[in-house]
This record gives structure tokens, C-alpha cells and sequence, in this order.
């Protein structure tokens, strides 16, 4: 039977990577959903037969509960909120493994040996960090919590000392472990790290934090499977360790910042009186806009998060169907940052019924921008600052971005003059060839589709 | 099993992880972040036997409560990433359900 369990178990491991190989592709992507799908149910069933489980009343209510809560919250959640939701799956994900290691505690017999309670502290440490962590990270995304950094005096002194703290306690707990206590202090001190860590760190460096996140979420059920000698929770583990390093590596490339400048540099705090002197800018109105898009032959559309925010997606979808009827090129360029997750912005566009052929990464449409006729620029800033190439004293400076100043026309949607998170005036605004449409996104796009229709 | 051969998986696992994922492309990072989440729900399997072995009251709760956690990480994360999966089309024109 353990055989026949082992067996499954590497089954489902080959399933599972098997599902995220197929989503190298839009084509095979939900297929590779679906494999990976089968790979739990697998490991699942073959585990309810294990002689060790005694009882299946509590097994069964809890999967009934879980699974009601898990499927209401997939099938409501709005695209625009799904970082928050996937913040908040991977922080039950995280607890989870804290919650299997101390019942596991208190179920061993005798001493446990030296490396089962290394990776127990382990297991209840990542995982108790992640569920905290991941519950403040849902907070400021969903708006419950103010999304600005929270900082205070000595800081990182605090959170040195709380690490340093966890890491003599579980040295205490590894010598001795069949005194709790320890244990039961390091969750405690665990979930204030897990705040502590989230809430000076602001609302658009969220994508780093969550990729992160799940990266720990992994390696939380990886300690876990330390804990229990099993397998499957090792490799599942680490397969998602590594995805969430990957991406917590390409958001911060994207950003041009490491990772510990995001995670500990409070960037994004409000500052007094940003801007400085403000100079005169020539303003456009929908019909400009749609005379112009109508002159034109090629148009790269590069949307940010305020698009997402207007709720102008869909309206901008049907723009772009009667610009591409009329004959002309319509691409989306899609900055790495945009939006509040790795891919987000994707998502959104998916949602509103674009093509995911007209969707294009920064790498492959940069070169293109210098061919085309309109760079139309709606709810984005920091990405397209051209600062970022030149000014060395800019917190910009050396991130990629768009080159949408090289288009002949460069068209922006936008609220106000105010510089982007980076705190940066932006030069393009004021350039000869821009085209400023002040406006609420989804207002000025519906006027320019009604224009263009007449 | 002895810890070093766990210690092998989880290293070898790790490249595999790199490997693969490095090919999922910019544009399907949210569902690849939904997916990935959903599999490490994985501990679902610890959470079953914590939960089933009745070894005490405490230990069942515990295990009750991992399972919850588990269940609706798994579940959850399955189902989302599905949804979003089924957006990406590549005709928008000639699709009309939203």
C-alpha cells in the first residue's frame, strides 16, 4: 500500500509539472490547468486510503466547508480584484502548513530526531509568515487597510531582532523538543513578522510582495513535507518556490530595483508638495483624439492600472474593434508592471474580450513604437517617463520602459498633471508631439468611440 | 526516508521548477501565480491524515482546521485559474459570451 501511495504520489508530481509546462501556451494553458487539477484529485484519493486515518467525519466537513468557500470566492471575485484573491489563497495555503506541523507535534511519540524538529520550526515559521503576511497584503489591495507604507523609528531593528529572536528559540526548541512553549512563541513572533514585513511596503510594490508570497507559500509546503517525509509535498513545494521567485525576480528587473530596496525602502510614502513648477500644457478634447486615431494607420495602446481603476477596459475593447475595422493596426503593449499582479493587466484585457494575439510584452513591441503613428497612453505614467533613460538623481532611473516617444504622435489619457508613483514629473507630457486628453478614462474613451462612430 | 534523499528531491525539484516556468510567457503570469498556488495546496494530503487519525482532540482540530485552509487554497485556486484561462481567446470577434 505505501508502495502503491508512493507511486500515485510521483504520478500526481508528474502532473503537476506536466500542468505548468502546457502553460508556456494560451493554446495549451487550460489543458495544463486541468492536468494539474487531476494530479491533486490523484494524490488525494490515494491518500483517504491510508490505514492511519481512522475517523472520516472531521476529513469530509472539512473538505465540504473549504471547498464551499474556495468555489463561491473563484466564481465572484472580479478580475481587477484578483491579486487580493490570490494573496489571500496563498496566506490559507501558508496556514495551512503551520496548521498540519502542529498537529503532527502533537502527535509524535517520543523525541522526535533532530531534523524533524529543525523543519517543524521551519514549516510553522514560513507558514505562519505567509498567512500574516498574505492577510495584510489582501488588506491594502482590497483597500480595507491605506495602502501607503507604514513606517515607524528603528524599524528594521525591530525585525532584526524578532528574526534573531525566532532563530535562538528554535535552536531552544531543536535541543529539547518535547517542551512546546518554544514553538507556540515562535508562531507568535512569526505572525508579528509577517505584519511587520507587509505594511511598510506600499501599494504598487504589491506585485513583488505577493509574487513573493507565493513563492514562501511553496516553500511553506515543502517544510511541511520535510516534516512528514512525504514526497509530493517536497516537489509540489519547490515547483512553487521556484515560480514565485521567478516572478518576485522579474517584477523587481521590471521596476529596476532589488529586492531589498522594495521590500524595505517604503517607497511610495506621500510626499508634500510633489511636482514643483508646473509648466503650460496644451489640452485636447475626445474629438482631437478621434480625428487624430482616424488619420492614423497604426496604434500601439499602452494601458496601465488607472485604466483598470476607470473600469475602461471594455469600452477601450471596442475602440480598438472599430479602429481594426477600419483597416488600421491596433496593438497593446503590455509594460511588465502594469497592473497590481505579474500578468495582471493580461488578465483584464482577456476579460474584455481582446485577443490575446493583439497583446504584446514590452521586448517584442519596443522596437516597433518608432513605426508607428499613435502611442495611445491611458491610465500609465511611470512606465513611459522617458526620465528613466537619462535623469541619474530620478528614483527612475534605469527602469525599462515603453518607448512611446518615439511613435509620431504620442496621445494620453489622463486624470491630471500629477507626477506617478515614482514622484517624477513627467517631460513627455509637455512635449510638442503629445497629445494630453484630461479626463476620467472610460468617460473620454466612450466620448472618442461616439465620435469615431458618427 | 532518510533526510538527505528528501534533501536531493527537493534541490532537483527546484531546477525542474526553474526550467519550467521560466517558458511561461509575461502574459499568462496571473493564471501561472492562481495554478502554481493551487498545487501548493498540496499539503491538503498531510492536512487529510492530521484530521483523520483521531489521535487527540487537539490534533483533530488542528488538522480539521488545515484541512478548511487546504481545501479552499486548492479548490479555490483551481477554479480561478480556469475562469481566467477561458478568457484568453483568440478571436475576439467571433466570441459573444462574456
Amino acid at each position: 500500500m505505501v508502495t502503491l501511495t508512493n507511486i500515485v504520489y510521483l504520478i500526481a508530481s508528474v502532473l503537476f509539472i506536466l500542468g505548468l509546462k502546457n502553460l508556456s501556451s494560451p493554446k495549451t494553458a487550460r489543458r495544463g490547468n486541468l492536468l494539474s487539477m487531476s494530479g491533486m484529485f490523484l494524490a488525494v484519493v490515494i491518500t483517504l486510503f491510508d490505514k492511519q486515518i481512522l475517523d472520516f467525519t472531521y476529513i469530509i466537513a472539512g473538505v465540504i466547508i473549504g471547498a464551499a468557500i474556495g468555489a463561491v470566492a473563484a466564481k465572484r471575485v472580479e478580475m481587477t480584484a484578483m491579486p487580493q484573491m490570490v494573496a489571500l489563497f496563498n496566506g490559507f495555503g501558508g496556514g495551512a502548513s503551520t496548521l498540519v506541523a502542529l498537529s503532527e507535534f502533537t502527535q509524535l511519540t517520543g523525541d522526535p530526531v533532530l531534523n524533524v524538529s529543525i523543519t517543524l520550526v521551519l514549516s510553522v515559521l514560513i507558514g505562519t509568515v505567509t498567512f500574516t503576511g498574505s492577510l495584510i497584503a489582501f488588506a491594502k489591495l482590497q483597500g480595507v487597510m491605506r495602502s501607503a507604507p507604514i513606517v515607524y523609528k528603528l524599524q528594521h531593528v525591530v525585525n532584526a531582532l524578532l528574526l534573531i529572536a525566532v532563530i535562538v528559540l528554535g535552536v531552544i526548541f531543536a535541543l529539547n523538543p518535547t517542551v512546546i512553549s518554544p514553538l507556540l512563541v515562535i508562531l507568535a513572533i512569526a505572525a508579528l513578522l509577517g505584519v511587520l514585513a507587509v505594511i511598510p511596503i506600499g501599494g504598487a510594490d504589491m506585485p513583488v510582495v505577493i509574487s513573493l508570497l507565493n513563492s514562501y507559500s511553496g516553500l511553506a509546503a515543502a517544510a511541511t513535507g520535510f516534516v512528514l517525509s512525504n514526497n509530493v509535498l517536497i516537489i509540489s513545494g519547490s515547483l512553487v518556490g521556484a515560480s514565485g521567485i521567478i516572478l518576485t525576480n522579474i517584477m523587481c528587473k521590471a521596476m529596476n530595483r532589488s529586492l531589498a530596496n522594495v521590500l524595505f525602502a517604503a517607497v511610495g510614502q506621500e510626499v508634500a508638495g510633489a511636482g514643483g513648477e508646473r509648466r503650460d500644457v496644451t489640452r485636447y478634447q475626445a474629438e482631437d483624439a478621434s480625428v487624430m486615431l482616424e488619420n492614423a494607420q497604426s496604434v500601439i495602446i499602452v494601458p496601465g492600472y488607472g485604466l483598470a481603476v476607470a473600469q475602461a477596459q471594455h469600452i477601450l475593447s471596442e475602440m480598438a474593434n472599430i479602429l481594426t475595422e477600419r483597416g488600421k493596426k491596433v496593438r497593446y503593449a503590455i509594460h511588465p508592471v502594469a497592473g497590481r499582479m505579474p500578468g495582471h493587466m493580461n488578465v483584464l484585457l482577456a476579460e474584455a474580450n481582446v485577443s490575446y494575439e493583439q497583446l504584446f510584452d514590452m521586448d517584442e513591441i519596443n522596437d516597433d513604437f518608432q513605426n508607428t503613428d499613435v502611442a495611445l497612453v491611458i491610465g500609465a505614467n511611470d512606465v513611459i517617463n522617458p526620465a528613466a533613460r537619462y535623469k541619474k538623481d530620478s528614483s527612475l532611473y534605469g527602469m525599462p520602459i515603453l518607448n512611446v516617444d518615439k511613435s509620431s504622435t504620442v496621445m494620453i489619457i489622463k486624470r491630471s498633471l500629477s507626477p506617478g508613483f515614482a514622484g517624477e514629473d513627467n517631460e513627455l507630457f509637455y512635449d510638442s508631439k503629445t497629445m494630453m486628453c484630461f479626463g476620467d478614462a472610460k468617460k473620454m474613451v466612450t466620448e472618442i468611440v461616439k465620435f469615431l462612430k458618427e | 526516508m532518510g533526510i538527505l534523499i528528501l534533501f536531493y528531491i527537493f534541490v532537483l525539484a527546484i531546477f525542474v521548477g526553474f526550467e519550467v516556468i521560466t517558458k511561461v510567457p509575461p502574459l499568462l503570469h496571473t493564471p501561472l501565480m492562481s495554478g502554481s498556488n493551487a498545487i501548493s495546496g498540496i499539503t491538503l494530503v498531510g492536512a487529510l491524515i492530521s484530521a483523520g487519525t483521531g489521535h487527540s482532540a487537539l490534533s483533530t482540530i488542528l488538522g480539521m482546521m488545515a484541512v478548511v485552509f487546504a481545501t479552499i487554497n486548492v479548490v479555490g485556486g483551481f477554479m480561478v485559474t480556469d475562469r481566467m484561462l477561458e478568457m484568453f481567446k483568440k478571436d475576439s470577434s467571433k466570441e459573444t459570451s462574456k
